[in-house]
């Protein structure tokens, strides 16, 4: 397997538009091509993309980025391909000249945040089409350098960003000084294993500190794992499945090492979806362990009675959904339920919940340097929302869209802080400190 | 070929030809997508009403959520006059039942008289801004191609050969209505029109993944 994805990599010395359309063919399966045959062109798909309705270029509407993959399966897979062939009706092959343009449209302009797929009347999943028309642009070579980089980081440390288990110990250690409290690594048997993600271990440590807070007083027995601690999975917001699963699996291989019953995704969109909903498609087989997203771990502790929450947060607080959470994911209540246990004022954003607007930087779009300006305009629409709230600090259940958040308030000169929920939860649990 | 040749022509061969292309067509296009498969998805579910969840991707995306109602854009609401407008076309007018009634046997109540003529011009204005906003809309003309121009013209067709047919004792015209809808049978298997029926896989597959997941829809 990591052989298999390791050729990945070498895909980007040699870009090849063949090789891509093969992909984008074979990613059309039944229920993509259904969808990829029932479009009408209708375009209200353009006016549900924060991309499209900052920069008004129509290229960055959310079907047409889908051009190439179309193209391609309409050449080669269509029912009637054959016959438009032979017929000389058949769409021209795709180009390199072509996909080198749509790599800027399918990654730099694209969260996959799924808004479009709601607003489509042909119930078209735009962001699925568009995670599988990655699989073809990163087998073609086509995808942005900084995720090949990513990805070769990943394969080769664990990490997109190169943080190995040296790093995370150190954190881990720090936060056991500050909480006072005892951080299980690799204990056979636990009930939980929680991975993180590279951003919350190097950017937000206190995240670990207020698990092992939140752990203590709900009872459970929880581990983090020495080797296969990396939520991250850069495999999936490039399109490749190869490096998806070989991520994958190393957290696989942790949590079977472990005997746990649950692993716990961490506070990050991707990582859920990859880890609860493409990994045992990418690796081919079902778990023999549960995945819960912390915020549903809280959500269920809190009902369950065994966390008891104190005490309020007083200030004007809204809530940003993360796209592969909410939207994406299934987890509309879950974060919700536990904002009304800790926040006294809350205020939702215009579009909160199953239509609220990414923070730009989901999908990878956050790890592609040369994307950042189209980020931070894109930014523009979320923080009208921000201000519409008059809220004094911003809270999400993702590590990605808080670190993406941050950036641009302090890119847009706004004075505000962005605090991650499973801290703020930590921070108002009940005899906390015992 | 005499006008009335030309109507036994055009209701007899050519209508039971383009009704078997229409079928023959729209199954090879149905095969030709379900040929391709579908992996088996492995993750837990978190909801396993899956049928139910399709059913509600058909018939919830009829209608836009709260939060995509574009009022301003009047082409958003257009698409509801120009659908509803040529249903009530086809299957209201006594005409049209009595065409269906002799081939089939079934037949319905028609729509009384004005309330046709009335759906008859609003389907037509409706259609031409629908055209005039694909053309001027920069998103939508990009998008558009010579599939969706065409499309467009073998639905207006049957509309435009019909109103010239209303009332009169020539049988040209009606021969030419008649060639104009079969002509719109031949094509909708094969082109943009094809969304008649592939709408109903499209919002049914998403709808049952979205169920699976737990996720709004």
């Amino acid at each position: 397997m990591t052989e298999r994805a390791r050729s990945v990599l070498e895909a980007a010395k040699a870009p090849d538009a063949r090789r891509a359309a093969l992909e984008f063919v074979a990613q059309a399966g039944r229920d993509a091509a259904f969808q990829l045959e029932a479009c009408v062109h209708c375009g209200q798909c353009a006016d549900a993309c924060h991309f499209h309705l900052v920069t008004g270029d129509p290229r960055h509407t959310p079907i047409y980025k889908l051009w190439p993959m179309l193209k391609a399966y309409q050449r080669e897979a269509a029912p009637f391909a054959s016959v438009k062939k032979a017929f000389g009706l058949a769409p021209p092959e795709v180009t390199a000249e072509e996909l080198h343009e749509w790599s800027e449209l399918l990654y730099d302009s694209c969260n996959l945040c799924g808004r479009c797929t709601l607003a489509c009347p042909m119930g078209i999943d735009i962001a699925s089409l568009v995670r599988r028309a990655r699989e073809g642009m990163a087998a073609g070579g086509f995808a942005p350098a900084d995720l090949y980089k990513a990805a070769a980081r990943s394969l080769d440390t664990g990490s997109p960003i190169g943080v190995r288990w040296p790093a995370l110990k150190r954190q881990i250690e720090l936060q056991e000084q500050e909480t006072g409290l005892h951080v299980p690594v690799d204990a056979e048997g636990a009930e939980y294993m929680v991975v993180l993600s590279s951003i919350e271990i190097m950017g937000f440590p206190e995240a670990i500190g207020a698990l092992a807070r939140i752990f203590r007083q709900a009872g459970a027995t929880w581990t983090i794992p020495s080797a296969g601690f990396e939520a991250t999975n850069v495999g999936v917001q490039m399109g490749s499945r190869d490096v998806a699963a070989e991520l994958l699996s190393r957290i696989v291989a942790a949590a079977e090492r472990l005997k746990v019953k649950c692993v716990i995704s961490p506070e990050c969109g991707h990582a859920y979806s990859a880890l609860r909903w493409e990994g045992p498609n990418l690796l081919g087989r079902r778990y023999d362990f549960e995945v819960v997203q912390i915020a549903e771990l809280l959500d269920r502790f809190v009902r369950e009675g065994r966390l008891r929450l104190r005490g309020m947060d007083a200030r004007r607080l809204t809530f940003h959904d993360p796209c592969q959470l909410v939207r994406r994911g299934g987890l509309t209540e879950a974060p919700r339920r536990l904002m009304h246990g800790v926040s006294a004022n809350q205020v939702k954003m215009p579009a909160s919940g199953a239509a609220s607007y990414c923070c730009g930087g989901g999908g990878g779009v956050s790890a592609i340097h040369r994307a950042e300006g189209l980020r931070f305009a894109a930014f523009e629409i979320k923080k009208q929302e921000i201000e519409a709230t008059g809220a004094e600090a911003v809270v999400t259940a993702c590590a990605n869209c808080r670190n993406v958040l941050e950036e641009a308030i302090e890119h847009y000169g706004m004075t505000m802080p962005v605090l991650g929920l499973t801290e703020l939860v930590a921070q108002y649990l009940d005899n906390d400190g015992r | 070929m005499t006008a009335v040749e030309l109507l036994q022509f055009a209701r007899g061969p050519a209508l039971w030809a383009s009704v078997a292309v229409l079928l023959a067509g729209s199954l090879w296009r149905i095969a030709g997508i379900v040929r391709l498969g579908a992996k088996p998805d492995l993750s837990e579910p978190r909801s396993t009403r899956l049928f139910a969840g399709a059913m509600r991707g058909i018939f919830a995306r009829m209608v836009p959520r709260v939060e995509f109602r574009l009022r301003k854009k009047l082409g958003f609401w257009n698409g509801y006059v120009y659908h509803v407008g040529l249903a009530v076309i086809v299957f209201g007018y006594l005409p049209h039942i009595h065409f269906v009634k002799r081939l089939t046997g079934i037949g319905w109540p028609a729509l009384p008289e004005p309330v046709f003529f009335v759906s008859v011009g609003l389907t037509f204005v409706s259609l031409f801004i629908a055209l005039m906003e694909r053309l001027s809309d920069p998103v939508r003309r990009l998008l558009s191609g010579f599939d969706d121009y065409f499309s467009w013209c073998v639905v207006v067709l049957p509309l435009a050969t019909g109103m010239i047919a209303i009332q009169q004792s020539d049988p040209m015209p009606l021969a030419i209505h008649l060639l104009s809808v079969e002509l719109l049978f031949v094509w909708l298997p094969f082109g943009k029109l094809a969304h008649a029926f592939l709408v109903f896989a499209s919002r049914g597959v998403t709808g049952a993944a979205l169920a699976r997941k737990g996720a709004p829809l």
